[in-house]
């Protein structure tokens, strides 16, 4: 598709509702934001941005295989530190390869919604990441989208592509310090997976009591890749809407999500949506949401295409108080014979019986719910390093994570 | 001094009354067993003194250490030294038994006790999660070899167990009530609940009693108790009318 008819398409759809989620009134953000200093390396950012991307397990010091952090719209660094991955900010990236094109608004409509369109007709700003053929690496990629300015409409567009046969570990945190009120963040995410490519995703948010996120992603799963893709909201957020689409379009893709959530507040619409299109592919979406307070709904959808085709969901949450809600969305579409789809929902409190269990070791009653409800948080995550499993455990196990 | 006196205790669970005019003593250093059939009231009387919300205590006290503990919370009554290994625990589900014992006791030498109880494989799993009725035996031992509490209640320790492990258990429940010192240094207590008197074989009671119908009816000696409700059952026992 030409830049042009892009641009015309997103013209058209500006006013366009989302599906999903509360409409948010693009207006009333900024959409120009003032250049930041781009620096050479990680190691020299500002503290506040260093210790707000450690804040979502982000260590830029420590060792990774490059980074790219973007502060606002400037992307203030983007540097590989290994000859197996090229980062680099994605206008940079454009102008240089010109079969990006080819990759370019072709897993996300730019005329999805008015978020897809907003970024459709902004310059762009974000990532691109490609992992070279074959090469492999343990070391994740790590990226920090940190939105400082108060007001600002923070419009994102990333692509990743793992070319044949590679490896990719990429970790990103998406953060505002605290001293920004408001804020929007739009981030549309482009995955190409290739032949026998193996990548995994993990996405930590933090935002702030008044921030709004529109993540809007599309990944596509060559034969014999896989993506492990984990996603991780711990902090207040004022909504957040995202429903991340896969589809596994060669023979023996596999595809895994796996979501934590702890809601305090907002209105926090997530969850995953896998088409399975070729044979042999299998897919598992696993959620665990705990809400001490605000609207959580989680949705998981698979669509079985081939015969052949296995699909898990698992959706499971602990709801604790009154002023929250959990609303669960299974949904299993199967479209052709031998399948093989399954989902499991749950929504409850904590069992009487597993509180007694520790209150009778000599737990209060709140140590107990905390004991419990970081457990229940503690999803097992398969293929990953074992350092960046560490990382997200030790994200999932923070002591302030209560029951109430 | 007794380390836990039971008083005129009745209580009931939902509109079941279950104990009735319940009556125990126990000393510093005593470790008791308590036979009955099934239904009559034996897991519920460690549950009351264990203090779990669901049962409800209608008259009597409970009183331990000298403090009335009979509407004092679970939690406090396991920090004033009351332990209890659970008939049918629950798993938790990401709680690593290694962390768990860490909690319980932050000073306790991790690897010893799971070592001690033959266990150290399932320190990374999750409590009692996929454990086999034997397994969850010797994970409630780990539990309280950590917590080392002054009373400990064991409620059929030995259900489940086989031959190999039942010894363990023994051992641990020994080294918990203290069997392996002198009599005159033990202050530790403790009370079990048995079916068949199997685990007897492996550790040391003083003294035991036979409860029916929410009330000990016999107590003695465990070994001539054992002899004769294998003889004449527990309705045997009934008739005994020993005095507590």
């Amino acid at each position: 598709m030409h830049v042009s008819d892009i641009e015309e398409k997103a013209r058209r759809a500006r006013e366009k509702r989302a599906l999903y989620g509360t409409d948010v009134d693009l207006q009333s953000y900024e959409s120009e934001a003032k250049p930041q200093n781009i620096v050479e390396k990680a190691e020299e950012l500002p503290g506040i941005v260093k210790e707000a991307a450690l804040d979502v397990g982000v260590k830029l010091d420590a060792e990774s295989s490059g980074a790219y952090v973007q502060m606002d719209q400037t992307p203030v660094v983007a540097k590989s530190l290994y000859e197996g991955v090229e980062i680099m900010d994605i206008a940079s990236a454009l102008k240089k390869y010109d079969y990006l094109q080819d990759y370019w608004w072709k897993l996300v409509a730019p005329d999805a919604d008015k978020y897809t369109a907003d970024v459709a007709t902004s310059p762009p700003a974000g990532y691109f990441i490609r992992a070279k053929k074959g090469m492999k690496t343990v070391f994740p990629v790590k990226s920090c989208l940190y939105l400082g300015s108060t007001n600002l409409n923070q419009r994102v567009h990333n692509v990743i592509i793992a070319e044949e046969g590679s490896e990719l570990h990429v970790i990103t945190g998406c953060t505002t310090p605290a001293h920004v009120q408001r804020g929007l963040h739009i981030g549309v995410s482009e995955f190409f997976i290739q032949k026998n490519a193996r990548v995994s995703f993990t996405m930590v948010h933090s935002w702030g009591k008044e921030v709004e996120v529109r993540p809007r992603t599309g990944i596509s799963i060559a034969e014999g890749g896989s993506l492990s893709n984990n996603y991780i909201l711990l902090r207040p957020v004022k909504t957040i809407q995202t429903f991340p689409t896969a589809t596994l379009a060669g023979r023996g893709a596999v595809a895994s999500f796996n979501t934590v959530v702890y809601s305090t507040m907002g209105n926090i619409d997530i969850g995953s949506n896998v088409i399975l299109n070729a044979p042999e592919t299998s897919a598992e979406s696993i959620s665990r949401v705990v809400s001490v307070g605000g609207e959580v709904i989680a949705r998981g959808r698979m669509t079985g295409r081939v015969p052949g085709a296995r699909a898990h969901l698992e959706c499971v949450g602990l709801l604790l108080s009154e002023k929250g809600r959990i609303y669960s969305i299974p949904e299993l579409d199967g479209q052709s014979r031998d399948l093989d789809m399954s989902h499991e929902a749950a929504v409850g409190r904590i069992s009487e019986e597993e509180l007694e269990y520790l209150m009778a070791r000599g737990l209060t009653t709140e140590e107990a719910t905390s004991v419990i409800v970081r457990g229940f948080l503690d999803v097992e995550i398969k293929g990953l390093p074992e350092d960046l499993k560490q990382e997200i455990k030790n994200i999932t196990q923070r002591e302030d994570l209560k029951g109430s | 001094m007794w380390l836990l006196e039971i008083v005129d205790l009745s209580a009931s669970i939902g509109n079941k009354q279950v104990l009735k005019n319940f009556n125990l003593k126990i000393g510093s250093g005593e470790t008791h067993a308590l036979f009955g059939p099934n239904g009559t009231g034996k897991t519920t009387l460690l549950n009351v003194i264990a203090g779990i919300p669901r049962y409800r205590v209608d008259g009597g006290r409970i009183v331990f250490k000298g403090k009335d503990i009979t509407n004092m919370s679970m939690d406090e009554r396991a920090r004033l030294g009351i332990g209890m290994a659970f008939q049918r625990p629950p798993a938790i589900r990401g709680l690593r038994l290694k962390d768990l014992i860490r909690i319980i006791n932050p000073k306790a030498d991790v690897l010893a006790i799971l070592k001690k109880m033959d266990f150290a494989a399932f320190a990374e799993r999750d409590v009692n999660r996929g454990f086999s009725g034997g397994e969850v035996k010797r994970s409630e031992m780990v539990q309280l070899l950590a917590q080392q509490p002054d009373f400990v209640m064991l409620d059929e320790p030995d259900s489940g167990v086989d031959l190999e492990n039942i010894k363990l258990i023994g051992d641990a429940i020994n080294s918990l009530t203290q069997k392996d010192r002198r009599p005159s240094s033990r202050t530790k207590s403790g009370i079990i609940i048995t079916h068949f008197g199997h685990i007897l074989e492996y550790m040391k009671a003083d003294r035991a009693h036979v409860m029916l119908g929410g009330s000990i009816v016999c107590s003695g000696n465990p070994g001539e108790i054992l002899a004769q409700i294998k003889r004449s059952g527990y309705e045997g026992c009934a008739g005994c009318m020993c005095q507590t």
